[in-house]
């Protein structure tokens, strides 16, 4: 592949001076092409500057990443240079008005896309003044820190004009070192002369914007990679560049060398990792019209509002390179070039190997648009019907990433995706080279591209599936931990009923083991029963059944309590799942409503086990002392675990929030710090007394006294629960009027009031108890 | 620049919403599988001439016989599939499949030799499978095995070259040979063993004696079939520069073929299986190397691939020669190397840039 190829037929300087006149070493490119140059056509003129057209059409996406976002609305009048739509987040770019006028529109119209469509569009009527709005000019850029100078580029809204449109300044902000940059002035697509003019006419602006993009980025060297086939503008270059550290280096023309990877390859004999991007490397690809567009920002402070395109193909009578102003319909530039309605017949935005026809002259030319070919039918004749393939690998031979496009065509009608992935689909670059050289005029990159699509779909679908599942997974963990946290609850009671009795028994012949059948089981409880109440009844003041019955009164309405809260927890889980399946509805609200049931349920069991205990277990005392402890320790959990949840909704809202990048994240910041500062507090407070004292191995020890106190806590604790509940409702009912609409306000506002009424009473007989 | 322009309207021409529907690349380069096979046929003229020269009208005859009747299969077949006949016959495929089979067929084969062989490598060996590109197997060896395995004795018949007693360069005993409308010859009474068969058969003379008594060596090789060969490389040597195929296959076969040759080669005495140019030059080897194993339907379809594949028949070619049960081998290797092509392609894809090695084997497997 180091063979020359010389296709120009300008003459002017032989390939062989040109590549000897750049002593650096080049790398050969893996396959290629070499099509029909056909760009004679469009360099017989200079740079034209079209009129400026009636209308502007602004698509808002005219990048790759997020579509920016208006800040006119219709009837504005804008002035030339002013911005009309901001970036909308970090991979996105601000939109200019590339002249002053009015905005008569911002609605749907036909954008240049491949896939045809209609978007959102700013419609600029221009009122032909021209009139620019103020500009900061730049003297001295190494005043300015390079990430100033890189905000001014992102406010250009400068993205890739190479083809691609990244926009420009995230690639200038690279996490890792970078040593090279390489200016992309290749060009290798045929037609396309855009980068080869503005190489001849404007080679200082392109030097002067590498030696500002050098310092944004502390590179160490620049290479500007030149396909052999414009020897005028590597002469203009070489010329410009002089006594600079910036090395122009030229190469035999051959398509595609002006890939991205291709050029790296070319210029350093490195390959870019795959998956891996060239910061990785340390080189920092831009193409050149990219370059002087930054040297416009920086120091004059114009934004990109104009682009140098090519206007090419046999159906213009005038073909040439113009600086159009981005928005211009087609059809307008079209005509100034001269179009002949009549012969044309494939209306191309970019080159004929990589670009996409369209089929209205209305559509724009935006900040990607290199060139617009209007193709006669003898220019471009409808491609002939596919044959069958013959694996004859002439695609192979052609691929500049060494793939396998046979092999690849081969699964892909199959539509075997893990053949596929292991032939490393994703590494083609859609270039074309191997449709262009096929025999049998398979379309080969179009089975590229949607088995791509059908693999992302995929993807997508399979990774929603994970999601899913894991929720599910964790929510069955979730359920099987607490049914063994009861399990273990149940088990410990149990084995410590069974030590007791033990102790008791080594009094009794030893016959007794530890599986003895239920009868026998159960007459040993009822004697330990029996044993106990009477030791209570030696040492108690209060009576045996008044106890008994204020227990089992309580532990019904304990019971029926906790079934009952149990029964929310589980409609409201199943709410969540639902609204999460759906991906509707408040899932926060259920979070933390969920959250507040666990833990009433949590209490509630608690209680519940704590008042069936005594009944049990002669160590009553030693139990009940906790509840009557735990009174005011308590309200505040129930505070604490109501502020943490409030803090973790307040922390999910901001993470959503810088998700989007809202301008909400300060409030919200500031809500999780109160939530935050909440939360410590109440933990801080010291607890009153200690949770929970070690099992007793023997209870004899213990005062008696505090028998009875437990009895009362208890009840007291359930109307604490009721205050609680009646707050936590309150609190439900504030959050839904606040959502609610006009309507229901009214409604909510009778139920708040009955649910605030209904959290005094509580608190009231609380507090009389 | 203050001048606006006045809308016109932009009714576009009709067409251009039509052709925006085409996928890029937009232009297409100049090359056509029609142009691929036309080269391949334009290549097997020197061959041609030569076996005509050396071997009698048979050639010829047989070429234009299995031509014509490849060319009906297609059509009968296309007919049968409801397709467009004049776009598939305009490849040129079933014209390749039929010269290379009268190509290979004894000069003087009966006409129903080749209706079997080509019929069957069309019908059965091609189009059962799902038709141009479809096939595993080399649909024109499938048809040559059948015949040689099914008419051992008229595929053997081979008649004696120019030079050699018997010679016979009569266009009307050609004719009526292959087709019994007419006076034909009786082959068997003047057919004659291979060079190939002959080596093989050798037992007792030395290689110089050899080449004394019989009027059938001369040269490296065969009288007659070293100059066939030559113009099978010439041919061969044309394609690879036309770029219609690389020189991977042909020389991994040739390469093998040498190699196998000088290992076992035995020098000059009467166990010796022949010198490494005296297989290069016999038999089918070129025809196979250039004409037969760079078939890329049923090859190894990456460079690496078709090395393995064609040392792989160059291999079969020499073990077959040397020790099986037939003078030649090229068909059999072929067949059998083409059942291992999809595995080869499996272990040999290219290493695609910016990974640190190849992927290898099937998927989920390496």
């Amino acid at each position: 592949m180091n063979a020359v190829f010389n296709k120009t037929s300008n003459g002017i300087e032989t390939t062989a001076d040109v590549i000897a006149s750049s002593e650096r070493k080049i790398w050969p490119l893996v396959g290629g092409v070499h099509p029909e140059e056909n760009k004679h056509q469009s360099t017989g003129r200079p740079i034209g500057f079209p009129p400026i057209p009636a209308q502007l059409v602004l698509p808002l996406s005219q990048h790759a990443g997020a579509p920016a976002e208006p800040l006119v609305s219709v009837g504005d009048s804008v002035l030339k240079g002013q911005m009309i739509a901001r970036a909308n987040g970090f991979v996105s770019a601000p939109i200019h008005a590339p002249t002053s006028g009015t905005v008569i529109a911002i609605e749907n119209r036909r954008i240049p896309h491949v896939s045809g469509f209609s978007d959102l569009c700013v419609v600029l009527e221009s009122d032909g003044d021209d009139r620019w709005c103020e500009l900061t000019t730049v003297a001295d850029y190494h005043a300015l820190s390079p990430e100033d100078l890189v905000n001014k580029v992102r406010n250009a809204g400068i993205s890739g004009l190479g083809g691609a449109g990244f926009p420009t300044a995230i690639k200038l902000a690279p996490s890792s070192p970078i040593n090279t940059l390489i200016l992309n002035g290749t060009e290798c697509e045929p037609y396309i002369t855009a980068d080869d003019m503005l190489m001849r006419e404007r080679a200082a602006a392109v030097i002067e914007g590498a030696e500002i993009l050098l310092y944004m980025i502390g590179a160490t060297e620049c290479l500007i990679g030149i396909e052999d086939n414009k020897p005028e503008a590597i002469t203009a270059m070489q010329q410009a560049a002089a006594g600079k550290n910036i090395h122009i280096v030229v190469f035999p023309t051959v398509y595609p060398s002006g890939g991205e990877k291709q050029l790296i390859q070319i210029l350093t004999g490195q390959e870019v990792p795959s998956g891996k991007l060239p910061a990785d490397l340390g080189i920092v690809v831009q193409n050149v019209g990219t370059a002087v567009a930054v040297k416009e920002a920086v120091l004059d402070g114009k934004p990109l509002i104009s682009r140098i395109t090519t206007l090419t193909g046999d159906a213009l009578s005038a073909p040439q390179n113009v600086e159009a102003l981005i928005g211009t319909p087609a059809a307008d530039l079209l005509r100034h070039a001269e179009l002949n309605d009549a012969q044309l017949s494939t209306l191309v935005f970019g080159g004929p190997m990589m670009g996409f026809g369209v089929d209205s002259l209305d559509i724009p030319v935006i900040k990607t648009t290199n060139c617009l070919i209007a193709g006669t039918h003898e220019e471009f004749p409808s491609a002939p019907d596919a044959q069958a393939c013959i694996r004859c690998g002439h695609c192979a031979e052609a691929c500049p990433s060494s793939l396998l496009p046979q092999q690849l065509y081969w699964h892909a009608k199959a539509e075997n995706h893990e053949q596929l992935m292991h032939h490393n689909l994703f590494d083609c670059i859609e270039c074309g080279a191997c449709a262009f050289v096929c025999p049998s005029s398979i379309p080969l990159v179009q089975y590229y591209r949607a088995s791509k699509g059908a693999i992302r779909t995929q993807e997508a679908k399979h990774a929603k599936a994970e999601r899913s599942k894991v929720r599910y997974e964790s929510r069955l963990a979730r359920l099987e931990q607490d049914k063994a946290e009861k399990e273990a609850k149940r088990k410990a009671n149990a084995e410590r009923a069974a030590k007791l009795k033990a102790t008791k028994a080594t009094d009794q012949p030893a016959d007794s083991k530890g599986e003895e059948d239920p009868i026998q089981a159960a007459i040993a409880r009822a004697k330990a029963r029996k044993a106990a109440t009477a030791q209570r009844a030696n040492n108690a003041t209060s009576t045996l059944t008044t106890a008994k019955a204020e227990l089992t009164s309580l532990q019904k309405e304990l019971k029926i309590q906790l079934s009952m809260a149990k029964a929310q927890v589980k409609k409201t889980e199943r709410a969540l799942a639902a609204a999460e399946s759906s991906g509707t509805g408040d899932t926060d609200q259920l979070t933390s409503n969920l959250a507040m049931l666990n833990e009433q349920v949590g209490k509630l069991q608690k209680e519940f086990d704590q008042s069936s205990l005594p009944n049990a277990q002669p160590e009553k005392p030693e139990k009940a002392v906790k509840p009557a402890l735990s009174d005011d320790e308590k309200k505040r959990k129930v505070e604490l675990a109501m502020a943490k949840a409030a803090l973790k909704k307040a922390e999910r809202a901001l993470a959503a929030a810088l998700e989007h990048d809202n301008e909400t994240t300060e409030s919200l910041q500031q809500a999780v710090a109160e939530c935050q500062s909440k939360v410590n507090a109440l933990a801080a407070i010291p607890e009153a007394q200690p949770e929970a004292q070690p099992e007793p191995k023997n209870d004899t020890g213990h005062p008696v006294a505090k028998k009875p106190k437990p009895v009362l806590s208890d009840a007291a604790k359930k109307l604490k629960i009721e205050v609680a509940m009646a707050n936590a409702a309150v609190k439900k009912l504030q959050r839904a009027m606040a959502n609610a609409g006009d309507d229901e306000q009214a409604e909510l506002q009778q139920k708040l009031a009955d649910a605030e009424q209904k959290a005094a009473d509580a608190k009231q007989k609380l507090d009389a108890l | 620049m203050a001048l606006i322009n006045s809308r016109t309207s932009n009714k576009p021409p009709a067409s251009i919403s039509q052709r925006a529907r085409e996928t890029s690349p937009h232009t297409l380069g100049q090359n056509s599988t029609q142009r691929v096979m036309a080269l391949v046929i334009m290549a097997t003229v020197p061959a041609l001439v030569a076996q005509t020269i050396f071997f009698g009208w048979g050639t010829l005859i047989n070429v234009i016989w299995c031509s014509l009747i490849a060319m009906g299969c297609e059509a009968l077949v296309m007919t049968l599939r409801k397709r467009p006949v004049s776009f598939y016959l305009k490849d040129y495929s079933a014209l390749v499949t039929g010269l290379l089979l009268g190509l290979a067929l004894p000069p003087f084969a009966p006409f129903w030799i080749s209706l079997v062989a080509v019929s069957f490598a069309m019908i059965i060996a091609k189009h059962l499978y799902g038709g141009l590109g479809q096939n595993p197997f080399n649909p024109a060896m499938v048809g040559y095995v059948l015949v040689l395995i099914s008419f051992p004795q008229e595929m053997t018949s081979w008649l004696p070259p120019l030079g050699v007693e018997g010679y016979n360069n009569s266009l009307s005993d050609a004719l009526f040979t292959i087709f019994p409308f007419g006076q034909g010859i009786e082959v068997d009474a003047i057919s004659t063993a291979t060079v190939l068969d002959v080596m093989r058969e050798n037992k007792s003379l030395t290689m110089d004696e050899l080449w004394a008594a019989n009027p059938v060596f001369d040269g490296f090789a065969g009288r007659g079939w070293m100059w066939v060969n030559l113009a099978y490389l010439a041919g061969g040597v044309f394609l690879i520069w036309r770029k219609v195929f690389t020189w991977h296959a042909p020389v991994g076969m040739l390469a093998a073929i040498a190699v196998m040759a000088f290992l076992f080669w035995g020098g000059t005495g009467s166990d010796s299986h022949g010198s490494p140019v005296f297989h290069l030059l016999s038999g089918a080897t070129m025809l196979g190397a250039f004409f037969i194993i760079t078939d890329p339907v049923s090859g190894a379809t990456s460079n690496r691939g078709r090395l393995i594949f064609g040392a792989g028949v160059g291999i079969m070619v020499y073990v077959i020669r040397a020790w099986g049960g037939y003078p030649d081998g090229v068909a059999f290797a072929t067949l059998l190397m083409n059942m291992a092509a999809p595995t080869i392609d499996y272990y040999t894809q290219p290493r695609t840039y910016g990974h640190n090695k190849a992927n290898k084997g099937l998927p989920g497997k390496d």
